[in-house]
């Protein structure tokens, strides 16, 4: 396994304001990597300055081995080997899918074929029709389509599938993967926590700048190890209790009970929560 | 696989842009036929004698004809690429390898051919409607020639140069239109520019689109009018050494704003 993106110390500052105050990122090959924070967090302007097109004022930064600050004629060849989903676009209207995606093949060195590409990402039936007629969903799996033409050693995704329906986010996610099954390695930023967790294999929380933290989906803010909620019926009263035994409480509870408890649920901290918590927004 | 050069990737966006403008019903009408209606209006509305031989119809299609070159290049440039840079066609690109000179390739491309289709369509009309004549020697030939790719190449290295002055998409027709209609105004597109006051010919002077008529008045009309101008004769040398002056102009300043994405 290799390191992809490794960047240390990273800063950059618009005017007095400072987006980024120094991130340290290392992102391995092969990961879907999810980079959460709320607006002005710094996120945009990270990835940005990954993908090159924004100058950094401070730190190391390596994509693919290359420093994306380069001018002229290097960059070339590493973008040959990125691929870049932008947030919305518009633009191509007065194109067809396949007139797109097979124009943007041939601005690569090693490209996929054009209509494999449209197959995957599930437009062969649009494969003719104009850009401006499609819809929002649509629209975004021809932003994907042309992303990943170049067939990319890392792809990055931002806010991929807002305005999707949950059929079309389902599709969209069981399309990252198959990416990633291939080989290539995913940068997603979204505001979509439940994106989060069904996609990524380590998220990054930044806030103010800094990386708060990272870990899997799973283990972020101590939520493995946090207190499961635990309520039930008795009476007229819904009870709750925190706990960090569960089982213990639910098998004492239904001895109580006699075999089923009423109204019972158990709750650990969602992704959203920890999530929540931790950029500190009071969510209670 | 071999990797196309840039000039291959230009030609292709070439074309691309050409299918493009052509399945924009608007803009094919716009940017086609306006020159088209206004030449009709004005040239049957003043169809005048102004000199010995020469009507002011005939005046007015060589003005038209160098306005064609500003129309095609610099307001069609000005307008669309801005649109482009706010619908992040520009910043997609950015993050493709396609080598920058292939987008501009593929702009003069379009420019060109829609410059000639429209000087067609002026010179076609000028020639049927309004006694114009083509030229009869090799010399005015060579003429129309140098005007043309000169003239076009100024006002397309212009018209993405000025694509930064709009803040946006939707604003930059309000921008660039009214200077391109004022320009016309003073450098004797609409009216004899002779007959102009004496402030608006030197405005006038300063920017190219007025030696951009008076180049193709020296194609159009007989040798005898060029008694008429300003100088008392055609000023071809000047003509060319201004186009180009701005051309530059252009180039420097396009190169140090030009931008792909909206700030």
């Amino acid at each position: 396994m290799s390191t992809v993106i490794s960047v240390s110390g990273l800063r950059k500052s618009y005017g007095s304001t400072q987006a980024v105050a120094g991130v340290d990122l290392a992102i391995e090959q092969g990961e879907i990597f999810a980079l959460l924070g709320p607006n002005g967090a710094g996120k945009t302007t990270t990835v940005e300055i990954l993908e090159g097109f924004r100058d950094c004022d401070s730190g190391d930064v390596r994509v693919l081995d290359f420093d994306p600050s380069t001018k002229g004629h290097a960059g070339q060849s590493w973008r040959d080997r990125i691929g870049i989903v932008l947030q919305s676009t518009h633009d191509a209207g007065d194109l067809t899918v396949f007139e797109s995606v097979s124009h943007f093949a041939m601005y690569y060195e090693n490209p996929k074929d054009a209509r494999d590409v449209i197959e995957l990402v599930g437009l062969t039936e649009k494969s003719d029709a104009l850009g401006r007629t499609l819809s929002g969903g649509q629209r975004r799996r021809l932003d994907v389509a042309l992303g990943i033409i170049g067939n990319p050693e890392l792809i990055f995704l931002d806010e991929p599938t807002t305005g999707f329906d949950p059929e079309a986010r389902r599709a969209f996610w069981h399309l990252i993967r198959k990416l990633r099954d291939e080989g290539a390695t995913i940068l997603l930023t979204t505001h979509y926590l439940d994106e989060a967790e069904a996609l990524a294999d380590r998220v990054a929380v930044i806030n103010r700048g800094k990386i708060i933290e990272i870990a899997t989906p799973d283990q972020l803010g101590g939520r493995a190890t946090s207190l499961a909620t635990v309520s039930w019926r008795d009476g007229q009263d819904i009870r709750s209790e925190k706990s960090a035994n569960p089982t213990a409480l639910v098998a004492s509870l239904s001895a109580q009970f006699g075999g089923e408890i009423p109204e019972l649920n158990v709750k650990r901290a969602s992704l959203e929560d920890i999530y929540l918590e931790m950029i500190g927004v009071d969510h209670a | 696989m071999r990797k196309p050069t840039a000039l291959s990737i230009g030609i292709e966006r070439g074309r691309l842009e050409i299918r493009q403008f052509l399945r924009q019903r608007e803009s094919v009408v716009f940017t086609m036929l306006f020159p088209l209606i206004l030449l009709a209006i004005f040239g049957s509305v003043f169809s005048n004698s102004i000199s010995e031989g020469v009507t002011f119809s005939q005046y007015f299609v060589a003005g038209m004809i160098a306005s064609g070159l500003v129309n095609t290049g610099f307001q069609q440039l000005a307008i669309m690429i801005p649109v482009e840079r706010d619908f992040g066609t520009l910043k997609r690109l950015r993050g493709t390898p396609m080598p920058a000179s292939s987008y501009f390739i593929g702009k003069a491309i379009l420019v060109t051919l829609s410059m000639l289709v429209q000087v067609f369509l002026l010179l076609a009309a000028g020639i049927a409607f309004f006694g114009v004549h083509l030229p009869r020697s090799i010399d005015k030939w060579l003429l129309l020639v140098a005007l043309l790719v000169l003239g076009s190449a100024c006002s397309t290295i212009l018209g993405i140069a000025f694509s930064n002055v709009p803040k946006s998409g939707r604003g930059a027709s309000a921008v660039v239109s009214p200077v391109v209609i004022v320009l016309q105004f003073f450098s004797g597109v609409f009216f004899i520019f002779t007959d102009l006051p004496h402030w608006m010919q030197q405005v006038a002077a300063i920017f190219p689109l007025k030696w951009m008529t008076q180049g193709a008045r020296s194609v159009f009309l007989p040798d005898s009018f060029a008694t008429r101008e300003v100088a008392g004769n055609w000023e071809t040398g000047r003509t060319f050494a201004i186009i180009a002056a701005w051309l530059v102009v252009g180039l420097i300043w396009a190169i140090r704003s030009f931008k792909w994405e909206r700030d």
